[in-house]
């Protein structure tokens, strides 16, 4: 094993750990505001991996100020491109997943998505 | 540059900018607006097959920005084919569907219903023809959000819980999808998939990000095969399936994730290479869940008590099919999963229809003891389900067979993986035979009536109840189970009864025999545009 990776790119290690958590949050909880809590850290966890990916260290965010064009001054924007790209389609299937919320809410009075389950089964409909 | 080249890109904006017209529309002329979407839609992907078949596939840059920052489509014969049968397929659902929407879907709510239709044949046209890996991953998030509009449209609380499940999972699988699009992006730098894969021969040769290679392409695979289904992620997949109105269930088991699995299938071609794929360990697991998915599959269906959800594990079987024919990771097993492909989406939306066409002459359940005989009450639906069972089943004529005649064809000349796939194809072939042919015996079984009453329609059922109870005391429970034999009796379904059904399955029969027996210029085709992915 080289552990010296790991520490050299602790940021990256960082970003798949919280990827982990926010997986098994939206994977194993039972109540339904904690997994879409899940869902946005899962998500987020992708960002920050494709941010660092971008950024090279000593660069400018790729604005041109002062007339400098060279693209060494600028750290990679394409990633950063993606970040946003991938912030539009979190909120949206955030919005659905919390409008799915309330309408169970509504008719089940509870978060718990395997009451629910089992209710359902109790009523066999 | 042909005009006809123009077309791919024209018929995904088209279906994109018809989602928010219909959402202005009243629920019939959206139904309309729809069906000459659709329709509009595979006649183009017709002359883009004929335009590609004659010459060679090309690359169509947007915006005019050239390779590595443009985004690109790119059209090949199976591009071509895929959305042009996708489109057929689709059009078949909507037009057997129509009652069942009408009845389902709140009123007023109708158009929202085509919105979500529109959006999701866009998303599947975008799959089907993008070279941009991080355009696929935007378009596989907006076929879930309109898959789950789909399933949610019919508004009950099964239909809720099994959309927050189905989008759970899906959510899942787009997550691993997202992160291995990110890591291939790290080591490759490129995300238009000629340029990726140019890059991964580099690296390939070279020696170097071997494990990352290998991570993002197993994350990329396990997260499209927990969209698509696959056996261990299969839960959401019953309920959302069994009780989404007919038209929704008919087109996610039949396009939905049939979208995703072309889709890995242009990964391990396109992005990574097949050669890479082969030496890869990812191949086997797919092989071994799709191995396990075509048995546990099969032993739920046989378990099950209501037809709709019957049908829907049988796709849990059949994904575990095209899984293991991708498992093979030879050009032989992806043909036979892609010709699958074509033939589940055929049989599955036949099977659907028929079963809706079913339940309507046996008082609308779908149960197993409420069907006994629907076959003789209605004569259309029940000779397509047997053709769909016999399909499914693997008979000769009918597309079922020349799919597992091309998977075991793939396996014979597998060095280690032969001889699971017979076996799992023979017991599998078993498995299907017991819970399809059970389910056509039953519907061709004449209903054990009162000596005396043979009649098979309402009006005598509840006479011949009635009559008999008038005998002894009439006790409440006894007019009240008098009124649900009489119910469940069914009534006669009448040929032409609902036209647009009737067209439906007889298309859905033709296809499936055109599949069936017509089979050698389509598997050229695949063949064709498998080699054209190169």
């Amino acid at each position: 094993m080289h552990w010296e990776y790991l520490l050299n790119n602790y940021e990256e290690a960082v970003a798949m750990i919280l990827f982990g958590i926010g997986f098994s949050n939206l994977l194993l909880q039972k109540n339904l505001i904690k997994k879409i809590i899940g869902l946005n850290i899962m998500d987020t966890a992708v960002y920050l991996f494709l941010a660092l990916k971008g950024y090279i260290s000593g660069r400018k965010a790729p604005v041109v100020v002062d007339g400098v064009t060279r693209a060494e001054a600028y750290i990679n924007p394409i990633p950063s491109g993606l970040v946003l790209t991938g912030i539009v389609v979190s909120v949206s299937v955030t919005a659905l997943m919390l409008s799915l919320t309330i309408r169970l809410y509504r008719r089940y009075h509870t978060l718990d998505l395997d009451e629910i389950t089992t209710r359902l089964k109790r009523e066999g409909k | 540059m042909a005009f006809v080249q123009n077309f791919p890109f024209m018929s995904i904006l088209l279906s994109l900018f018809s989602g928010p017209l219909c959402s202005v529309l009243d629920g019939k002329w959206a139904r309309r607006v729809n069906t000459a979407v659709i329709a509009v839609i595979g006649i183009m992907s017709a002359f883009v097959l004929k335009h590609v078949s004659a010459g060679q596939p090309y690359v169509y840059r947007m915006g005019h920005f050239s390779a590595p920052w443009g985004n690109e489509i790119r059209v090949g014969t199976l591009e071509a084919f895929m959305a042009c049968f996708f489109c057929a397929v689709m059009l078949l659902c909507m037009l057997g569907g129509i009652r069942e929407r009408a009845a389902q879907i709140e009123e007023g709510k109708q158009n929202l219903y085509y919105v979500m239709v529109n959006l999701l044949l866009c998303s599947l046209l975008a799959l089907i023809y993008t070279n941009d890996l991080f355009t696929a991953y935007v378009f596989v998030e907006i076929n879930t959000i309109s898959a789950c509009g789909l399933i949610m449209i019919r508004q009950t609380g099964r239909t809720f819980e099994a959309a927050t499940r189905y989008m759970i999972m899906s959510l899942l699988g787009s997550g691993l999808l997202l992160l291995g699009i990110c890591h291939l992006y790290a080591v490759t730098g490129h995300l238009l998939m000629s340029n990726i894969k140019e890059q991964v021969q580099v690296i390939t040769a070279t020696g170097q990000y071997h494990i990352s290679l290998m991570v993002a392409l197993g994350l990329m695979s396990v997260g499209l095969a927990i969209k698509s289904a696959l056996y261990p992620f299969h839960a959401w997949l019953p309920d959302a399936y069994g009780y989404s109105t007919l038209s929704s269930s008919a087109i996610l088991s039949s396009l939905v994730s049939k979208g995703y699995i072309f889709l890995l299938i242009k990964i391990f071609y396109r992005v990574v290479g097949i050669q890479a794929v082969r030496e890869s360990k990812v191949v086997n697991v797919l092989f071994v869940f799709g191995i396990a998915g075509m048995i546990m599959g099969s032993l739920s269906a046989i378990k099950e008590e209501n037809l709709k959800r019957m049908i829907a594990y049988s796709s849990v079987a059949q994904i575990g099919y095209i899984y293991m024919g991708l498992g093979l990771a030879t050009d032989a097993g992806a043909i036979a999963s892609l010709y699958h492909v074509l033939s589940h989406a055929a049989t599955k939306s036949l099977l659907f229809v028929a079963a809706a066409g079913l339940a309507q002459a046996s008082g609308g359940s779908d149960r197993y003891g409420d069907i006994t005989g629907a076959g003789f009450r209605n004569r259309l639906a029940g000779v397509a389900f047997t053709v769909g069972s016999l399909s499914m089943v693997g008979m000769p004529v009918f597309s079922g067979f020349i799919s597992k005649l091309l998977f075991a064809r793939a396996a014979v000349g597998h060095a280690h993986k032969m001889l699971p796939t017979v076996i799992a194809l023979a017991v599998s072939t078993i498995l299907n035979a017991v819970y399809f042919m059970k389910t056509v015996i039953r519907i061709y079984t004449i209903r054990p009536v009162e000596p005396g009453r043979e009649g098979e329609n309402s009006g005598s059922g509840g006479t011949g109840r009635q009559s008999t109870g008038g005998i002894g005391a009439v006790s409440a429970i006894e007019v009240a189970e008098a009124e649900i034999l009489s119910k469940e009796t069914g009534r006669t379904v009448r040929l032409l009864e609902e036209p647009a059904k009737a067209a439906a399955l007889v298309c859905f029969i033709l296809l499936n025999l055109i599949l069936g027996l017509n089979s050698d210029p389509i598997v050229r085709l695949i063949q064709g545009g498998i080699e054209m992915f190169e």
